[in-house]
This record gives structure tokens, C-alpha cells and sequence, in this order.
């Protein structure tokens, strides 16, 4: 598409700010974000229900409310999407960026076939194509997923929520598709479910060699399957780093207190010690002052109430947001 | 409602099952159940029918004849004529008989058998209430595609309250207002449209005049229905788009790069349809039923014209009859939406 972009990121999210317009004020689900995803690289994002996820989901295709202001650059494919024509967006929509959305049951129409819904895209975006051709490719799709091509003449509530998803997978693949972003793609699925979805996005990233954003609140999900994670906390990233360090050494507090909530399997310390975290996120509109963590954190001091501690790079490819960060 | 409750909640894997191998036969199932209830309800139409006219207190030949009969001898002859000397069960067996050969009796007042008085103003009622629901239905769901698609704007709000007003006026009132501005003439304006009636006097059955002429006769009875009847479906349609408005499917749709518009017709629209499909094939039924108000105002002669001045007799077989052929028209109808709404939405199916 844009040859002098090709080898870069496939999302480029730089100071992203978004602001929602509500009866009591602006409220400010995610503050000054930077992101990156490249070619064939999964990057898992992660945080508590609340802290923004999200609504950086809906910045990617532009499909955030009415109600909300997004400032900063969201480069899709090189194209700033939140300021190009709409044509042009509307060309990128699942061509060049694609979703798999959180809660299969309600993203899929109720009453169409899933094949008519994986076919639409394709149609829309590649109208040369024959009725034929459509129909292949959808069956193909629907296998690569592991779902037999017969199950095209299905309605989702037909489908268990194991199949559901697998279905917005193949739909999220039907244009091929450079950048995938999967919000929460496996929360309502049980543990076996979760672990076959994982591994057929994991493979699928592989085969296919597209950017993948996943987006999770359970930390130990992301550290299997991703490259890079980035963890948020009210709107705000606070650490990132590379899966399995963040994950087996978390260096902000708030990591750490969220890969603690998940017990490790194997570490009789994580079982018998669960590291829970008092309190809940901070309300966006009424943020405390200084670091946004700081009321709930196990280390704060006086000083952390000061200034919002900035992403401050403590290891190669570790930048973390805490100012105790390094004195222990 | 006649509705009977459908409640067949199926196992999901036989559901599952059925639907993959032939949607064919859980939708046969379906119809079977739909076609039993309305099957019940027509039998219990039939049955109601027969004892609504005869266990209202009073003689029903004195009440018939509303002294008419001077004579015990009279009285004897008139109850030996239409069968009422025999003893209930006896009757019923006569009634029921005679529904199904399609004898409904005979009219007091025309000396015709009521069958062929039906018949004959079905025809008028038809035009008049099918013209008008067919406009209403098209225009309404029109007018509420386009107010809940644009909610809280001034189309919604001018749309939702000129609808309501119209709804809020009775049908022979708003009637005689068309009546007097259109057909009297108002002031300057001069009566463009006949008063009442379906056809002119000299008008020759067959020719392209008498359509015309049939034609210009229903515009303002049409008329009326249509304005009274809009918000029956504009704003079922538009409360039934609001509640797809929010749904994520359409956070779908619009991310697969479909235009608005295409995002209004292809899903939303064409799901907020199917509840107000219940609401259109229910008033197919009504259409039978006619417009009794509308119909006196307009003088047309309709089956509710016929109702009304069976009422004044009393034309106790008419009145029967008539109630039979509405009640069954609108179970039918019912039937009808039920059997739409399965071919439409699936999940109602499984």
C-alpha cells in the first residue's frame, strides 16, 4: 500500500489521548499512550477492566462513540486513521486492520449465517471476485480455524462459545488482513477453550505473518503466546518489556501485583501467598495526584504523590513508571 | 393474545443437530405447533360463538323479534323456522354442522343467507382496510427507520410527535375532518372528494371510469386509516431499531468498512423487522374486522358497516357470522406472523 512505510510498524500509536465527553465532566480513559506492533510480532496489552484497553481498541478503526475525542497519532499501515477521508478508512476497515471483538455472541448478527457474515467483508473489499471464489475461501477460512466448511450454514447461537470465537477469528482473517487486534478473544471461554484459541491465534500470527494486538486482563495468557507486553493502569501504560520478563519479573508494583493474581503453576509460594490487591482503579475523571497507582500501592512513599512518574527505561527494552523503580 | 405459548425449548444438541442436518424438519415442527394452537383457537372462536349469542339472558326469539310476534303461534314459528325449539346439545350439533358446510344462517333483515352478505361486503373492506395498512406499513416503518437512526434530532421529534398526534385522534373524527375540509370544501377551497359511498350512481361497472371513480372514492377513508395507523408502526419500528442500535453486531458491521447506510440496511433494519413483522401480519387480521368507524363515517359497505347495522336489528345471524370470518381472520393473521416470524428469525426456530 504505502511502499516506503512497508517494513514499519503496522500500528503506530503515538501520545494517544482519549477523552470522553460525560454529565460530569471529561473523562479521560487513556492518557498520552505509545504503542508499536510490527509485522508478524504479537503484543499483548494488559490491565484491569476499566484502565482504558478498550477504548484503544476502538482508536485503531476509528470506531470509538461520538462522545469521545481522541487526540495524538494512530498510525494504521502507515495511514493516520483518525484524521484520513472516510473512504480511505473505510477501504483500511478489515482489509488492512482487522478485530476480533470481545464477546463473540453479540459481535456476530443473530440472524445470519456465519458464512454470509465472513463472506461480507470480502465481498465489500475485493467485489472482482466470483460468488465462487467467496464461497472457497470462506470454507477455507472456516477450516483453518478448525471448523468444518459445513458449518458456513450455521447461526451463531447454533455454535458453542468456543466455536463462536473461532468464527471471528476466520472473519477477522478474511481479507488477509496485516494488523489483528483480539479483545479479549478468550475471556469467556473456559480454561481448555482459552488454551486452543491461544494457540490457533498464536499459529495463525506465525503462518500468516500479521501484527497481532491482544488485549487481556490475565497477564499469564499473554506471557505465553507474546513477543512484547504492555501493561496499563488507569489510561496510562506503566510497564512493557519483553513477555516473559514482565511476567517472571515484574518490575513496577502494579505487575507485579497482577501476574500475582494469576498463581503460577508450579511456584508453592504464588499458591500459598496469593498477592490480591486491595482496592479498585482509580475513577478517570478523579484521578489522585501524582502516580495514579499510588493509594493502592504496597510502596508508596510521600514522594510518589508529587509528579506522575515518567516511562523511564530501566533495562534494555524495560521501561517502567515508578520512581522506586531501581532503589530496591 | 390467541397466541398459544410455544414453549418447546428443545435440547441444544438435538437443536444444534437439527439445524445442520436439515433446518427443514425443526422448522416443520414448528409450523406443527403454530398450526395446533391457531387450530385450538379456532375451535374455541367456534364454540364461543355458538353460546355468546344464546346464553346472553332473554328469550332470543322474544329478543328477536322484539315484539314483533303478537301470537304464542307466531312465537312457535318463528323459534320451529330457525331451530330453537330443539334442546341445546341438539342446536349445537346443527350449528356446527352448518358452519362447516358453510351455512351461517339467514339474515333477519336482507331474508339472504349470511354467507352470501359476507361475501359480499368482504370485498369493500378489503380495499379499503388492505389499501390503508399497506400504506400505513410502508410509510411507517419508513418514517421509524428514519427517527431512530437520527434519535434525539428535530426529525425524530417531528416525526415521533406528528405521528403520536395523529394517533391520539379517534378514526370518525379525524374522518369528518377530512370529510369537511376535502369533500364539503372549506372557505376558499372547494370539495374536491365524494362524501361517502365507494362508488357514483352512474358509474358502469368494468370500465376504467368506475376504477377511477372507486378510486377517488377511497381517498379520503384511506386516508384516514393511514394517518391513524402510522404510529402503530413507526414507532414499533422505531423502538424496535433502538434496542439493534446499541447492539455490538453493528460495531462489526461498521468495522468490516460498510458504509452507514449499509450498516442500517443490511443488519440493523433488517433485524429491528422482524418484531414489527409480528405487528403487520397481526393487522393483516384486523383488516377482515375492518374499520367499523371509519366505514358508518364514509358510508362504505363493508363487513363493518354490515356489523353495525346488524346490531340495530338485532341480525342475530349476521352478527354471528361476521364475528365468526373477523375472529378467524385475525387467528389466521396471527398464524400467519408466527409462521413469517420462524422462516425470518432462526433462533425462534431452535
Amino acid at each position: 500500500m504505502n511502499g516506503v512505510d512497508a517494513v514499519s510498524a503496522v500500528l503506530d500509536l503515538r501520545d494517544v489521548t482519549v477523552t470522553y465527553r460525560t454529565a460530569e465532566g471529561p473523562l479521560p480513559a487513556v492518557r498520552g499512550v505509545d504503542l508499536t506492533v510490527r509485522p508478524g510480532e504479537v503484543v499483548g496489552l494488559a490491565g484491569e477492566s476499566g484502565c482504558g484497553k478498550s477504548t484503544l481498541v476502538g482508536t485503531v478503526l476509528r470506531l470509538q462513540p461520538a462522545s469521545a475525542t481522541v487526540e495524538g497519532e494512530v498510525l494504521v499501515l502507515g495511514q493516520d486513521v483518525q484524521s484520513i477521508s472516510w473512504g480511505k478508512l473505510r477501504a483500511l476497515r478489515w482489509a488492512g486492520a482487522s478485530i476480533v471483538f470481545q464477546g463473540a455472541l453479540h459481535s456476530l448478527n443473530p440472524v445470519q449465517r456465519i458464512g454470509a457474515q465472513i463472506a461480507e467483508p470480502i465481498r465489500l473489499h475485493e467485489p472482482e471476485l466470483s460468488r465462487q471464489a467467496v464461497d472457497v475461501r470462506v470454507e477455507e477460512l472456516l477450516e483453518q480455524v478448525g471448523l468444518a466448511a459445513s458449518r458456513k450454514r450455521s447461526y451463531p447461537h447454533q455454535l458453542s462459545g468456543g466455536q463462536r470465537q473461532r468464527v471471528m477469528i476466520a472473519m477477522a482473517l478474511a481479507c488477509r488482513p496485516q494488523l489483528v487486534v483480539a479483545d479479549e478473544p478468550t475471556t469467556a471461554l473456559d480454561v481448555m477453550v482459552q488454551a486452543q484459541i491461544l494457540d490457533l491465534l498464536k499459529d495463525l500470527v506465525r503462518d500468516l505473518g500479521v501484527g497481532l494486538l491482544i488485549i487481556s486482563h490475565d497477564l499469564s495468557v499473554l506471557a505465553d503466546i507474546c513477543d512484547r507486553v504492555v501493561v496499563m493502569y488507569a489510561g496510562r501504560i506503566v510497564e512493557s518489556g519483553r513477555a516473559n520478563e514482565v511476567f517472571t519479573d515484574p518490575l513496577h508494583p502494579y505487575t507485579k501485583a497482577l501476574s500475582g493474581a494469576f498463581p503460577r503453576i508450579g511456584d508453592p509460594a504464588a499458591r500459598y501467598a496469593p498477592a490480591g490487591l486491595a482496592g479498585d482503579p482509580p475513577d478517570p475523571r478523579d484521578l489522585p495526584p501524582g502516580c495514579s497507582f499510588a493509594p493502592r500501592c504496597p510502596l508508596a512513599v510521600p514522594e510518589c504523590t508529587v509528579a506522575e512518574p515518567p516511562l523511564v527505561e530501566v533495562g534494555p527494552g524495560r521501561p517502567v513508571a515508578c520512581i522506586r523503580v531501581g532503589e530496591s | 393474545m390467541t397466541e398459544p405459548a410455544g414453549s418447546e425449548p428443545a435440547p441444544a444438541a438435538a437443536a444444534v443437530r437439527a439445524a445442520v442436518t436439515g433446518r427443514r424438519r425443526s422448522y416443520g415442527r414448528y409450523v406443527a405447533g403454530k398450526v395446533a394452537g391457531a387450530a385450538g383457537s379456532l375451535a374455541f372462536v367456534l364454540v364461543l360463538g355458538f353460546f355468546l349469542f344464546r346464553v346472553l339472558p332473554g328469550d332470543p326469539a322474544r329478543t328477536l323479534g322484539r315484539g314483533r310476534f303478537k301470537t304464542q303461534d307466531q312465537l312457535e314459528e318463528f323459534r320451529a323456522q330457525y331451530g330453537l325449539d330443539q334442546p341445546l346439545p341438539q342446536q349445537f350439533l346443527t350449528y356446527l354442522k352448518n358452519t362447516f358446510s358453510g351455512d351461517l344462517g339467514e339474515s333477519l333483515r336482507y331474508r339472504t343467507p349470511v354467507s352470501d352478505l359476507i361475501l359480499d361486503r368482504l370485498w369493500p373492506t378489503l380495499l379499503l382496510v388492505g389499501t390503508a395498512t399497506l400504506l400505513a406499513t410502508l410509510i411507517g416503518v419508513y418514517l421509524g427507520v428514519i427517527s431512530a437512526w437520527n434519535r434525539g434530532k428535530a426529525t425524530d421529534k417531528i416525526t415521533t410527535g406528528t405521528t403520536l398526534t395523529l394517533y391520539s385522534m379517534p378514526e370518525w373524527w379525524l374522518g369528518l375532518l377530512l370529510i369537511a375540509a376535502f369533500a364539503v370544501g372549506m372557505g376558499p377551497l372547494p370539495g374536491i372528494f365524494p362524501t361517502g359511498g365507494l362508488h357514483s350512481v352512474d358509474a358502469e361497472p368494468g370500465t376504467i371510469g368506475y376504477v377511477g371513480d372507486t378510486a377517488l372514492h377511497l381517498v379520503l377513508p384511506v386516508l384516514t386509516l393511514v394517518l391513524v395507523y402510522l404510529a402503530d408502526f413507526s414507532l414499533i419500528m422505531r423502538s424496535s431499531l433502538l434496542d439493534e442500535i446499541g447492539e455490538d453486531y453493528l460495531v462489526t458491521a461498521r468495522a468490516k468498512g460498510l458504509r452507514d447506510v449499509e450498516v442500517r440496511r443490511r443488519h440493523a433494519t433488517r433485524n429491528a423487522l422482524l418484531p414489527t413483522t409480528t405487528l403487520i401480519a397481526l393487522s393483516i387480521g384486523f383488516v377482515v374486522s375492518g374499520a367499523i368507524t371509519v366505514e358508518t363515517v364514509f358510508s362504505i359497505p363493508g363487513l363493518g358497516l354490515l356489523a353495525t347495522e346488524a346490531l340495530t336489528i338485532p341480525d342475530y345471524w349476521v352478527l354471528q357470522g361476521t364475528f365468526l370470518v373477523t375472529s378467524a381472520g385475525v387467528i389466521l393473521a396471527n398464524l400467519l406472523a408466527n409462521l413469517v416470524y420462524g422462516l425470518l428469525d432462526p433462533r425462534v426456530r431452535s
